[in-house]
């Protein structure tokens, strides 16, 4: 995981435009571990998470905002691997401003003492 | 029927068909420990909870079945992590069961308190915090589903004491959790496989453990000979192919032979079968097989394309996938290739350059001297390469080593995991001197047990591989390689209750017969020469084909010749 994991757009330094990995998981205390511990411990770069319950909590859906490069499809094996990811898609046409809100409110934070 | 939740497990882990658990007590399994003194199980009393979790390896890898040890919560559950990443490094089926303090201390740094469940993700298949007695019924034969299904691996079960405590009452117990049905092979990928076989002028089979976890060696076998194609397999895949068959080129890899550097070199199409081309097998990825197209069966997906992007794959079952190729491939015997082989292998045979103290050549004294139905115990470094290059291994799930994770002591508490799943069979345990020492505190539970292990101490006095690498790559600069004090390793067994014998150099023949044979235990301290190479080499970031080998071969292109200091 990247240190600040929660920047970036369509663009970002790299050049290669980032896309959305979307996950439904079994909702429990150690999902998230598994999650953004796959991502640093095989150098995955990960840029933003959203996550909320669904189901009236018995599962969540989670947004992993990565890199669209040559190492999406190895991501997106190593995630269907995790017994508590139900289903994996990489969702190529959701937009992207639900993560630059993102970013404005940790600009917004920033600028607040 | 109402009992509580140590009851339970140990209950549903009879289910699962376990009969031997490893492991010491302490505060946090208590109640486990007082369950188990009232079942059937046998338990193992060992002295460092990661020689529990080797002994369950031990169990595993001889016979393909899941295992299972105990370990209490903090120092007992972070002791056990080394043996489990060993497990998921190498896809062995292990069930690991941790102690936890009680449910409402998790979390306030009480005494023996870690994050067990935490610290053990990275190096588990799968893990679980039980959080109530009923979960159990649920989470063990869930574990067991999961170690064994697809690539297998370990999966632990943390349990607070509280859980283990609490009543419960259960009407029926769940069934016991075995294998998902295995992904079934993709009909035509398979019929693609056989055209590119056929059309292939130097096809080769790359083939490791996960062949061996499907079972799958007669079809390799099978596939080989109707086919004319050769065969090299990877550290886990020894026994897959019987040494004396003329299409077997051995190990390849860091410390393969040069016969099969130059296959992989030469090959137009490599068959890639239960393998994650490793970078121990493969060397500088860039340089390996550079000129063939690639076939990659692998159950786990992941494992396609992770680090050499195949031209037709299959995520399946390799002993399915083959069974159905063997019907559909046309014989053929490739008498050119073959020609060429048997030249690789003429050229490149180990023992035409050794000499008699040459520690290859007492492995294979050792293996002649063993009973054939042995089951072989390696630890890791210059002993394990040269157990891997010189012992004949016969058959799969024989010869027992710490492939991916090389964990020195390794060796002695899965040899005598071995030795308990098969007490008909002798085990033959092969170390150094340096990995001897990290779990020789299990020679008092071999002893206690009466087990029939042999160990076999190869005794150079160093950290010989580590020795080996500050000769060739930092300058003869020798740091912390080297044992200033040197134990009486037999008096040290006499002294856990078993045999000892202590052999120099030259071996007396009748000497090492006689202290080999007859039932274990017993260890066999071996004097080696000290400064004793590995060859060949591939140093760090080359290709295969540019081993070091230890003395110049006539016409072997790339091979960079080196005199022995």
């Amino acid at each position: 995981m990247s240190d600040n994991n929660a920047h970036g757009n369509g663009a970002d330094s790299g050049g290669l435009p980032n896309t959305i990995v979307k996950l439904t998981v079994r909702n429990h205390p150690g999902t998230m571990s598994h999650v953004t511990g796959l991502f640093s411990r095989r150098g995955f770069n990960l840029e933003g998470i959203l996550c909320a319950p669904v189901d009236g909590g018995a599962d969540s859906v989670m947004y992993l905002l990565v890199k669209n490069d040559e190492r999406l499809e190895q991501i997106v094996k190593q995630l269907a691997k995790l017994y508590d990811v139900k289903s994996v898609t990489v969702q190529d046409d959701l937009d992207h401003t639900v993560f630059n809100r993102i970013e404005e409110l940790l600009s917004e934070a920033q600028r607040m003492p | 029927m109402q009992l509580n939740g140590a009851s339970l497990l140990i209950e549903l882990l009879q289910r699962q068909g376990i009969e031997i658990v490893a492991g010491i007590p302490g505060g946090a399994n208590l109640p486990l420990y007082d369950a188990l003194g009232r079942s059937r199980l046998r338990h193992v009393l060992v002295r460092h909870e990661q020689a529990g979790g080797f002994l369950a390896q031990g169990i595993a890898r001889s016979t393909g079945n899941a295992a299972a040890c105990f370990a209490t919560s903090g120092p007992g559950a972070t002791n056990l992590l080394t043996a489990i990443a060993d497990a998921k490094l190498d896809s062995i089926p292990i069930v690991a069961v941790t102690g936890q303090v009680p449910t409402g201390l998790i979390g306030t740094d009480a005494f023996q308190e870690v994050d067990t469940y935490g610290m053990s993700i990275p190096v588990t298949k799968h893990n679980f915090l039980v959080r109530s007695a009923a979960e159990l019924l649920e989470v063990v034969p869930e574990a067991f589903r999961l170690a064994l299904s697809g690539r297998p691996g370990p999966v632990l079960i943390d349990v607070p004491k509280d859980v283990q405590n609490a009543r419960i009452d259960v009407e029926r117990l769940p069934e016991p959790g075995t294998a998902d049905a295995p992904p079934e092979p993709d009909g035509a990928v398979l019929a693609a496989m056989a055209r590119m076989i056929a059309a292939a002028e130097r096809p080769l089979l790359y083939v490791g453990g996960g062949v061996v976890a499907s079972g799958a060696e007669e079809e390799v076998r099978a596939l080989s000979a109707a086919c004319g194609i050769p065969v090299v397999c990877t550290l886990m895949g020894l026994g897959i192919m019987p040494p004396e068959d003329a299409g077997f080129l051995g190990m390849l890899g860091m410390h393969g032979s040069l016969a099969t550097a130059h296959a992989v070199d030469r090959t137009d199409l490599l068959i890639a079968l239960g393998v994650r081309f490793d970078d121990r097998a493969t060397g500088a990825i860039a340089g390996f097989a550079p000129r063939a197209r690639v076939i990659h069966l692998d159950i786990d997906e992941a494992e396609i394309g992770k680090i050499r992007r195949p031209d037709l794959s299959a995520g399946c079952d390799v002993k399915r996938a083959l069974k159905r190729l063997n019907r559909l491939v046309a014989r053929a015997e490739r008498s050119e290739w073959r020609a060429e082989i048997q030249a690789l292998r003429a050229g490149h045979s180990l023992a035409l350059r050794e000499e008699e103290s040459h520690p290859g050549n007492l492995v294979r004294r050792l293996a002649a001297l063993s009973p054939s139905d042995a089951v072989v115990s390696v630890d890791v470094g210059q002993h394990q390469m040269w157990a891997a290059q010189w012992w004949p291994v016969r058959r799969t799930r024989t010869f027992l080593t710490s492939g991916g994770l090389g964990s020195m002591g390794f060796s002695v508490p899965a040899g005598m995991g071995a030795a308990l799943a098969n007490p008909d069979r002798p085990v033959i345990v092969l170390t150094g001197d340096g990995s001897l020492l990290i779990n020789i505190q299990e020679l008092a539970t071999i002893a206690e047990n009466n087990l029939d292990v042999r160990i076999c101490v190869l005794n150079n006095g160093h950290l010989g591989l580590v020795r080996q690498q500050q000769e060739l790559f930092y300058g003869e600069r020798y740091v912390a390689s080297r044992f200033e004090s040197r134990p009486d390793y037999a008096a040290i067994a006499r002294g856990f209750g078993m045999r000892g014998h202590t052999l120099r150099l030259p071996y007396d023949e009748a000497e090492l017969g006689a202290a080999l044979e007859g039932r274990g235990p017993v260890l066999l301290d071996i004097e080696v020469p000290e400064t004793q190479n590995v060859y060949p080499m591939v140093p760090p970031g080359k290709s295969n084909v540019e081993a070091i080998t230890d003395a110049p071969v006539a016409g072997t292109a790339g091979a960079a010749g080196r005199s022995r200091a």
